[in-house]
């Protein structure tokens, strides 16, 4: 007799945990013959606000990190993610993937976060400056993550569309709450396992599963959140979104992209959640003129 | 002396008035030209507005009529972006940076040229001390365009890998507290990108916009490369809603500011906010107190409080408290409160009546709260909108005193006795647009600097500006940066 699998749950992220969703709901998740994959989470916005809560409270911990630390943490992701391979590659398959298409978008998943990873101790480089103010002060900028960021994932580019936005966020020191593809999820809840044991630390990265139309209004509208990343088409919901947003100032970004091109990643991603601030110190002034040295 | 050692509060203050009067010194204002009545400057020519409404701009120092300004309507908007438009598509985004460039430097040369006009006209008609129109507003609003006038052929440097291209029209509204320096802020990151301008001033003090405009004909700029349309907030509603604007650039209120935000959903413009604040002011216990003290006064003083980033929280520790407010309501008696013509005025008129009354509204709040009014016991004026150095001891972090904007010369003073309380009570509020830190210690201040959520923090100083300075805000301070590098960003796609 053949051996009976075992099936796998898949859950949501929040705070490092992975719970069901509170309201109990789900939703079954079928192949291309209509054959039951799995039950799916149908997240709340009960689960959203836990997660923007565990966002916050992770915040001062993973923005005050070194970022030559950061910059580990996200290579360690990408050598967590190279191990289970063919576990995403499966998935993809399964929500309709063909082999070939499945194994280039996790390669090209697990490098782009190496790619990111290798930003975290340089865009701050490429994007601080010193300015040569006319004043006797010394003055200097630099790029500081904007906070918590509320972000929908790309609906059809599963697992590479949703490393391609949360890596530039969490790499510049900003924390997250993603709804990840409706119809494609699986991956994602892969994810949160591989980010699970990836040395992130719990609350960085929320993964939370479900419809976007239920939860965009919330995640625009939430008075916590700095930062909302829409990914998706809908122009009614980009709408409301950008008017949500101007309830607490929100920044707001529309990322459609296609992201298996190389130009999908680059620092001015990271740089669109960053704040530059400005330090002025005086100098003091003496020993100019007679310096000879 | 039995005196000083019983008390333990020593008389520190300065009593220069009883016997060292300051004699009046009025900045002459007889060579200043004003018309009678200004058009719109649309297509580099002054033009009545189609509605042949005016509104009166006044002196708020003397509340005298200086001049009456055209009101711009839907209409008139019209005209003017689409002259920047025609502009934009035909002359200014085909122009060479290099060839750009020149005209904002001739721009930047002719404000230097007729600085004190300027400065005369600037304190006149917003009601600032000419001594801040003269040595900071205007020469920064000429640094201005110098700075950005050396980025127009130099772009592809600032931002490596890209190509940055212009957006196209942009619709910029400014305040009225810093009225030619907001204009030079908008304007020449706008043309040193290679965009086009439609901007309006506020209503109270369009003037020196409109000597700009002046400045921007004889220069010589392509028609329509500029545009100058004035009126109140339904000509800068028309602006941010006209269909042909590419970008929106704002400089006000917090409240403003969300509007316009909301009013953009849905379009592809983009916007900048540079919005309120309520900055604190940290003095902790071993800070060099008389620099201090003449922080706190720069901070919440300058330019009669109307200031975005004005340190209108003052944090002190609790063991310097007592000296630190004592050596404030010394300096404070001090301060000249009178004739902004005066070049030995401190503080001179509130912009308005508008503006007085709500400031007048928020010491009323403050007394009811519970809080302790002080007052410096200096005379005002009889004409004018004036209102005394102000400040308010035992507040805490929930009153509206404490949380809201005030825009006018009142401090709100909060104690506090850790480092920790300090970053908390900083960042407890909606705003993050500046903070001020006074200590001695070095890494005290790498480490404050790094917890302010704010987007300029100035360490043992108060309200410095430069071109090459970005400043901006966090959190419902707005986005995007104006000055330095990181003010071209807001005007380009990458």
């Amino acid at each position: 007799m053949s051996r009976i699998e075992v099936l796998k749950t898949y859950k949501i992220y929040i705070g490092g945990q992975f719970p069901r969703t509170e309201s109990g709901r789900y939703y079954s998740l079928t192949n291309k013959k209509n054959e039951p994959i799995a039950n799916v989470s149908l997240s709340s916005r009960k689960d959203f606000r836990n997660a923007v809560v565990a966002a916050r409270s992770a915040f001062g911990g993973w923005s005050s990190r070194a970022a030559f630390n950061r910059g580990q943490i996200l290579y360690r992701v990408a050598e967590m993610m190279e191990g289970r391979k063919d576990q995403f590659v499966k998935e993809l398959i399964l929500q309709g993937s063909t082999k070939k298409s499945a194994e280039a978008e996790v390669t090209m998943a697990i490098d782009r976060l190496v790619y990111y990873s290798g930003w975290c101790d340089k865009y701050m480089q490429v994007f601080g400056t010193v300015n040569p103010v006319a004043s006797s002060h010394f003055n200097f900028s630099v790029p500081e993550p904007t906070g918590v960021v509320a972000i929908i994932a790309p609906e059809e580019s599963s697992l590479l569309g949703l490393i391609s936005v949360v890596a530039p966020c969490i790499a510049g020191g900003n924390t997250c709450v993603v709804l990840s593809s409706n119809s494609k999820p699986l991956c994602s809840v892969t994810f949160a396992e591989v980010l699970a044991t990836s040395d992130v630390p719990g609350g960085v990265v929320n993964i939370i599963t479900g419809i976007s139309s239920e939860l965009y209004t919330h995640f625009s509208n939430h008075m916590d959140v700095n930062a909302v990343i829409y990914c998706r088409e809908n122009s009614e919901e980009k709408k409301i979104i950008a008017q949500n947003s101007s309830l607490n100032v929100k920044r707001t970004f529309f990322w459609t992209k296609d992201w298996l091109k190389s130009e999908s990643e680059n620092p001015y991603l990271m740089l669109d959640l960053q704040e530059i601030k400005t330090t002025w110190h005086p100098i003091e002034n003496i020993g100019i003129a007679g310096a000879k040295y | 002396m039995n005196k000083t050692k019983t008390s333990e509060q020593p008389d520190t203050s300065l009593n220069f008035f009883n016997d060292w009067k300051y004699a009046p010194a009025p900045e002459s204002k007889d060579h200043i030209q004003l018309k009678k009545q200004y058009g719109l400057f649309i297509n580099g020519e002054f033009v009545p507005p189609t509605s042949k409404k005016y509104f009166d701009t006044i002196n708020p120092a003397t509340e005298e009529k200086l001049a009456e300004i055209a009101e711009a309507d839907e209409k008139d908007v019209d005209l003017a972006v689409n002259a920047a438009a025609k502009a934009y598509n035909n002359v200014w985004k085909k122009m060479p940076g290099k060839e750009r460039a020149k005209y904002i430097y001739r721009i930047a040369r002719m404000i230097q040229e007729r600085a004190r006009e300027f400065a005369v006209i600037e304190t006149m008609d917003g009601g600032k001390p000419i001594r801040e129109s003269r040595d900071i507003d205007v020469p920064l609003a000429a640094n201005h365009f110098f700075y950005y006038a050396g980025w127009a052929d130099k772009l592809n440097y600032a931002f490596p890998n890209r190509n940055p291209q212009p957006l196209g029209v942009a619709g910029q509204i400014i305040p009225w507290n810093f009225p030619l320096l907001m204009a030079a802020w908008k304007i020449a990151p706008a043309l040193a990108t290679g965009n086009c301008v439609v901007l309006k001033p506020a209503e109270t003090t369009s003037l020196t916009a409109l000597k700009l405009a002046e400045i921007i004909a004889e220069s010589g700029l392509p028609n329509g490369v500029v545009n100058i349309v004035t009126g109140f907030g339904k000509t800068g509603a028309a602006i941010v809603n006209h269909p042909k604007v590419n970008k929106v650039a704002f400089t006000g209120s917090t409240d403003v500011g969300k509007i316009i935000q909301k009013a953009i959903a849905g379009t592809s413009k983009r916007v900048t906010l540079e919005l309120g604040g309520k900055a604190a002011n940290i003095v902790f216990d071993d800070a060099p107190i008389d620099q201090a003290v003449e922080g706190i006064v720069n901070g919440i003083f300058f330019n009669q409080g109307h200031v975005c980033c004005a340190g209108s929280r003052l944090l002190v520790q609790e063991g310097v408290a007592d000296i630190v407010i004592r050596k404030l309501k010394d300096r404070m008696e001090t301060l000249i409160v009178g004739d902004p013509l005066d070049k030995n005025t401190d503080i001179g008129a509130i912009n308005s009546k508008e503006q007085l009354l709500k400031i007048q509204e928020y010491i009323k709040i403050g007394i009811n709260e519970g809080a302790e009014l002080h007052q410096s016991s200096c005379s005002l004026p009889n004409k004018g909108f004036f209102c005394k150095p102000t400040l308010f001891l035992n507040t805490s972090q929930s009153h509206r005193l404490v949380q809201e904007e005030i825009f006018g010369p009142v401090l709100a003073v909060q104690t506090f006795r850790t480092v920790e309380e300090a970053i908390e009570k900083a960042n407890n509020i909606p705003y993050g647009l500046s903070a001020g830190i006074w200590t001695d210690k070095g890494s005290k201040i790498f480490n404050l600097t790094t917890k302010m959520r704010a987007g300029v923090v100035w360490a043992n100083t108060y309200n410095k500006f430069d071109p090459t300075s970005p400043f901006g805000g966090y959190k419902e301070s707005g986005f995007g940066r104006e000055g330095g590098l990181h003010g071209l960003l807001p005007y380009l796609s990458l």
